[in-house]
């Protein structure tokens, strides 16, 4: 509902005059900061909530994967020219601009190429156990190919337990849903947790 | 590596010039509207450029997705305020990398030879966004085997901020250097939205939001517009004595299979760069590029792009910055605008104003932030989407 109300700026625009240049932008500078007490009450707003819905073909490369991922298998592709074995899959390689040769079965473990460790919500709301994201190369891939999942069986969440746990370079397995949940999507591996007992590699 | 060469360049028809530069202030939620915010960054550039709107032939406008202002083609929405009604008008788009992709679109059309005199506008406004912008980024990630695991923006950046750390034995002491010497640089702008006085301590201080990022090594939300007037060279030397030559442009967009890159390198940013230098016949950039504005969205994408932009050896930026290199009155001033970090991050606005600061400190008028030794070359850069693009620009006064 748009409320009709004086706005209350605490620096008014003004014209400025070419006299008054020190270091450019012009002073006195135009645009009105306003606090979030100025914005909720204030001001007049128009609120809007879009209603979009989407639904999403997965493809050919991404299907046969996620079909792979309900079966408890993690499906990769080859490019004979390349040379290069990557995960996800995709029906094309996107340097040669050809369709990918083949299609690789991979071990369900791999090597933690970068984590992190994340304390809050996309919308800045604070998360009391952390999500430990993690960028993963799945053993039997090209090095420095790597996907996004997370990391999870870590005890803890203080930043530091967390590195106690794990480190960049230390091999990791998938954990997977109990086959009956699973629904063939990118969550059927629930996480990756740290092989313990395991050499790190580089 | 293919991914780095520097593409074979033809050589461009004509040589462009800036001319004119403005800004609006840079907040964090502004009472006008992105037209009005846009009208006030053109109509300075316009004035400083001692050009009427009704003498500007095209107009090339750049704002970031339209998710946050929640209106479709915005581009076209916000022309108005870019001065672009009755004109050929273009809005160009790449992420975080269009603010200097602005420049680089207006450059295309004076270069070409079919216009005189463009005017580049830069705006976002990200408040209006509700709870927070950060919803309209949820959507960059794929759809299919990204979203679900619930990630946020925040994620890349931590992610390849840890493995830069990681691979050349970076601590996070040097990274938040960063964030101090651009929040400083920034007291001396007088559109800065969050410049500061703070130590490294602060920084660390600051709450961890995804480890290894704290809060104070993230840029801010911001609302703000910036404009730069571009002019072929006869028009160039009849408006001003003092006209700022764009010598160099180049761009360079990477695999959006952001995972399957090295990402403790932005070889995309190196690629922009080697065609920008090339360009601008630059073969020794540490000696010949006198000024810096990386894009500096996260404390640690300044160095990893002063890298990517040849300024620094691999894994070193961080012990160069240590060293004061890039201070203001060291060797290679970097960022002396205050940067992302220090001005504010209204996204495309923020590209064009790193362009608005070169423009300024080449034609010694950037007053308290002017850079001792009159600087003769600088380069300007952005980045964005995932971590994909390298937009690059070098300007000079020759």
């Amino acid at each position: 509902m748009a409320r009709t109300v004086t706005p209350g700026p605490r620096r008014r625009p003004t014209t400025a005059s070419p006299r008054m240049i020190d270091a450019p932008p012009r002073l006195p500078m135009r645009g009105t900061g306003l606090s979030e007490a100025e914005f909720q009450k204030t001001v007049a707003t128009v609120e809007w909530v879009p209603a979009l819905e989407y639904g999403w073909d997965t493809g050919e490369a991404i299907g046969r994967f996620l079909a792979g991922l309900r079966a408890g298998k993690i499906y990769g592709v080859r490019c004979r020219r390349c040379g290069r074995t990557v995960t996800p899959p995709r029906a094309f390689c996107e340097l040669d601009f050809k369709p990918m040769d083949e299609w690789v079965e991979l071990p369900p473990t791999g090597t933690v190429n970068t984590f992190s460790v994340c304390y809050v919500t996309w919308d800045m709301k604070p998360l009391r156990k952390p999500q430990v994201p993690a960028v993963i190369e799945i053993d039997g891939t090209t090095p420095r190919v790597g996907f996004l999942h997370l990391l999870g069986g870590l005890r803890g969440t203080s930043v530091e337990a967390v590195h106690r746990q794990v480190q960049i370079g230390m091999p990791v397995r998938a954990v997977w849903k109990p086959a009956r949940e699973r629904s063939g999507a990118i969550t059927d591996i629930l996480y990756f947790e740290p092989v313990r007992g395991k050499g790190r590699k580089a | 590596m293919r991914a780095t060469e520097a593409p074979l360049l033809g050589k461009p028809r004509r040589r462009v010039a800036v001319v004119g530069a403005g800004m609006s202030l840079f907040v964090r939620r502004a009472l006008e509207t992105g037209k009005e915010l846009s009208y006030y960054a053109a109509s300075q550039a316009l004035e400083t450029a001692g050009v009427k709107r009704r003498e500007i032939e095209a107009v090339v406008m750049v704002t970031a997705p339209d998710a946050f202002d929640g209106v479709h083609m915005k581009g076209e929405w916000l022309l108005d305020g870019a001065g672009g009604a009755g004109k050929p008008y273009m809005r160009t788009y790449v992420g975080g990398g269009s603010g200097v992709f602005g420049l680089i679109s207006g450059w295309t059309l004076v270069a070409s030879g079919l216009f005189d005199l463009v005017l580049v506008i830069g705006e976002e406004k990200m408040s209006s966004c509700q709870p927070h912008p950060q919803g309209a980024f949820l959507t960059i990630f794929d759809h299919t085997i990204e979203r679900p695991l619930g990630p946020n923006l925040l994620w890349i950046f931590a992610l390849e901020q840890h493995r830069y750390m990681a691979t050349y034995g970076i601590r996070n002491e040097d990274i938040a250097l960063v964030s101090v010497k651009n929040k400083r640089n920034a007291l001396d702008h007088p559109a800065a939205q969050v410049a500061a006085n703070l130590t490294v301590n602060d920084v660390l201080a600051s709450e961890v939001v995804a480890w290894p990022v704290h809060r104070l090594m993230v840029s801010p939300v911001s609302d703000g517009a910036a404009a730069l007037v571009l002019a072929s060279e006869t028009v160039a030397r009849r408006l001003t004595d003092k006209p700022v030559w764009i010598q160099g442009v180049g761009w360079s967009l990477d695999t959006s299979y952001w995972g399957n890159r090295d990402l403790a390198y932005p070889r995309y940013v190196e690629a922009a760069a080697r065609m920008a230098y090339a360009m601008a016949g630059v073969t020794e950039p540490r000696k010949q590029i006198h000024i810096a504005e990386p894009y500096d969205p996260f404390a640690y994408k300044e160095l990893h792009h002063l890298e990517g932009l040849l300024l620094a050896d691999k894994g070193q930026a961080p012990e160069d910055l240590a060293q004061g290199r890039f201070e203001r009155t060291g060797p290679l001033p970097v960022c002396p605008s205050g940067g992302l970090m220090g001005v504010g991050n209204p996204i495309a606005a923020a590209g064009v104003m790193k362009v608005c600061e070169l423009f300024w400190q080449l034609r010694g008028e950037a007053g308290r932030r002017q850079v001792p030794g009159k600087p003769e070359r600088g380069v300007a850069q952005a980045w964005g989407d995932l971590m994909q693009i390298g937009t690059v620009a070098v300007l000079g006064i020759h």
